[in-house]
């Protein structure tokens, strides 16, 4: 207690900390909110919000990101869930998740342009479907190589927090459900699951909410066919210079978010690199 | 049975690995390729290397990148250590999880909304676009990740410790130099290294911020690779692919050591 009293009298130190709460916290948040009431000709209104919810475009292009983020969360969990599970049951797990995670070090620009590479019309993809007789087929800019690059560059992210809760799971729960009877599926399915339900969970919110806002990636692998909520806010900030409604569009990403992470629990935050604790 | 088994798992798992490293292994070894696509291996060179090296542009943008990753990571370091004793200090719970919320505000945005609003604050503000607005902005979303990293070692650090060392007449600045630094050394170090590669790797935030002058490694790799393929990236992929390695062994050392740290130190409160 006595020490508390001491440290506390002076709180010279803790400002730049509380300056970067309230410059690079609250206030671009804030800013962003008032700009989406601004129109381009810097008009208070609200016809952004106007045009949003009556314009099938964007509310096409709002349901298309959202669909696209849940193929990609999706494609990451088929992959990840046996990963983490298979990688749990190895001889050296924390070794197999260093070199699952090492990936992620590696820039992620460098990464989608190994793909550019990888699916060109006469790139290494497309002579390996020749050599198997399918015969060379548009992979680059495609839906499919959009959601296959994204899902790559994802799956880390999902593999870490899922083998966390396997790695926590008591395998004489395992074993009892084996002894009373259950088969390998309803081992899975009713115990093993429901048991390391929070890091799927915790997985599907570090996958979901960047899927929705990967603009590189529709504009270097995509080819611009998708667009996401991402790709849509980059354009009016940086190309129809339309600040207003990329700040609507902004809250709406904002409202998504926090919409994904009441669902699956809120609370876990995602890390860029997968190495932290 | 169980070898069979056994063996399918395996596979499984060297598959999602070699599926991991395929692309970057095939970005190298192209970086050693005559000619200029990533289709055909047309036999060993170094050309794209010497190009790399000959391309000055590339040089400056490459060290303006690691000058702001380094003044970010530091500065970053030194607030958020701060702000890391700061929020260990404060009394009430609700001011402490306010504090922590709204510090994990900006880890669980996406890139895109803290470029947007960043670009909007910085205009708001009359502040030019450039080295600039692009420091600040790393520095800001690389202080979350340091208190993230040093709260743990200062929650760790016994209270005793500091009432000894004030006893002994140790004042603020001695309590905090000579007992409370050196202790949570390791944590600061690790939100150092996470700050410096959180710099290196954005790209989102950057991009927004960046203005018309000025340019970092990842916003010239886009525009580089929005034009095609051009094999000196391979080149600088190669180069960037030593640095992550360094990188990611620096950090792993650094945790053996706050982790043999940790275990010398709950040895010794033992006693």
């Amino acid at each position: 207690m006595q020490r508390k009293q001491r440290l506390s009298r002076n709180t010279a130190y803790f400002i730049p900390y509380m300056l970067w709460i309230v410059l690079f916290v609250i206030a671009p948040v804030l800013l962003l909110i008032y700009q989406s009431f601004f129109d381009i000709n810097g008009q208070l209104t609200l016809a952004n919000y106007q045009t949003y919810f009556s314009s099938n475009t964007y509310l096409m292009m709002t349901l298309n990101s959202v669909w696209y983020a849940f193929l990609i969360t999706l494609a990451t969990l088929i992959i990840s869930y046996p990963t983490a599970y298979v990688l749990n049951e190895t001889k050296h797990p924390q070794l197999w998740l260093l070199l699952i995670i090492m990936p992620t070090w590696i820039n992620l620009l460098l990464k989608a342009y190994a793909f550019i590479g990888i699916f060109s019309q006469a790139g290494i993809a497309n002579q390996f479907l020749s050599f198997i007789g399918i015969g060379p087929k548009q992979l680059l800019f495609t839906n499919f190589s959009f959601i296959f690059v994204a899902a790559y560059i994802q799956i880390p992210f999902m593999v870490l927090p899922i083998y966390n809760s396997i790695s926590e799971l008591n395998p004489s729960y395992v074993n009892a459900s084996r002894d009373l009877g259950a088969t390998n599926w309803q081992t899975f399915s009713k115990v093993i699951f429901p048991l390391t339900l929070p890091g799927v969970k915790a997985g599907i919110q570090a996958v979901f909410i960047p899927s929705l806002s990967l603009f590189m990636l529709t504009r270097l692998i995509g080819g611009n066919k998708v667009i996401t909520l991402g790709t849509a806010i980059e354009e009016h900030f940086l190309t129809t210079m339309n600040w207003g409604m990329g700040s609507t569009i902004g809250v709406v990403l904002i409202i998504a978010m926090v919409i994904i992470m009441l669902l699956t629990g809120g609370g876990k935050r995602r890390t860029r690199k997968g190495l932290t604790k | 049975m169980s070898l069979h088994r056994f063996k399918w798992r395996n596979l499984y798992l060297w598959l999602v690995f070699i599926v991991l490293y395929a692309p970057i292994i095939f970005l190298i070894v192209y970086s050693f390729s005559k000619g200029d696509t990533m289709n055909n291996f047309h036999g060993f060179t170094w050309s794209h290397y010497q190009d790399l090296f000959a391309d000055s542009r590339l040089i400056a943008i490459f060290l303006d990148t690691l000058l702001i990753a380094l003044l970010s990571s530091i500065l970053a370091t030194v607030i958020g250590t701060l702000g890391a004793l700061g929020i260990n200090n404060t009394t009430k719970a609700i001011t402490k999880n306010t504090l922590l919320s709204l510090n994990n505000i900006l880890m669980v945005s996406p890139d895109v909304i803290i470029g947007a609003s960043f670009l909007i604050f910085f205009t708001a503000l009359k502040i030019p676009l450039g080295f600039g607005s692009v420091l600040l902005s790393h520095i800001a979303f690389s202080i979350p990740i340091v208190v993230l990293m040093v709260l743990p070692k200062i929650q760790e650090m016994s209270g005793s410790l500091l009432d000894a060392a004030a006893d002994l007449g140790a004042n603020n600045w001695q309590l905090l130099s000579q007992v409370v630094v050196p202790y949570i050394m390791p944590g600061i170090f690790s939100g150092f290294f996470m700050a410096l590669t959180y710099s290196l790797d954005d790209f989102a935030v950057t991009f927004f911020v960046t203005g018309n002058g000025f340019s970092t490694l990842s916003v010239e790799i886009y525009s580089r690779a929005r034009q095609g393929i051009n094999l000196e990236i391979n080149a600088l992929s190669g180069l960037m692919f030593l640095m992550a390695l360094v990188l990611v062994v620096g950090y792993y050392f650094i945790n053996q050591y706050s982790s043999r740290h940790r275990h010398t130190a709950t040895r010794g409160r033992r006693k």
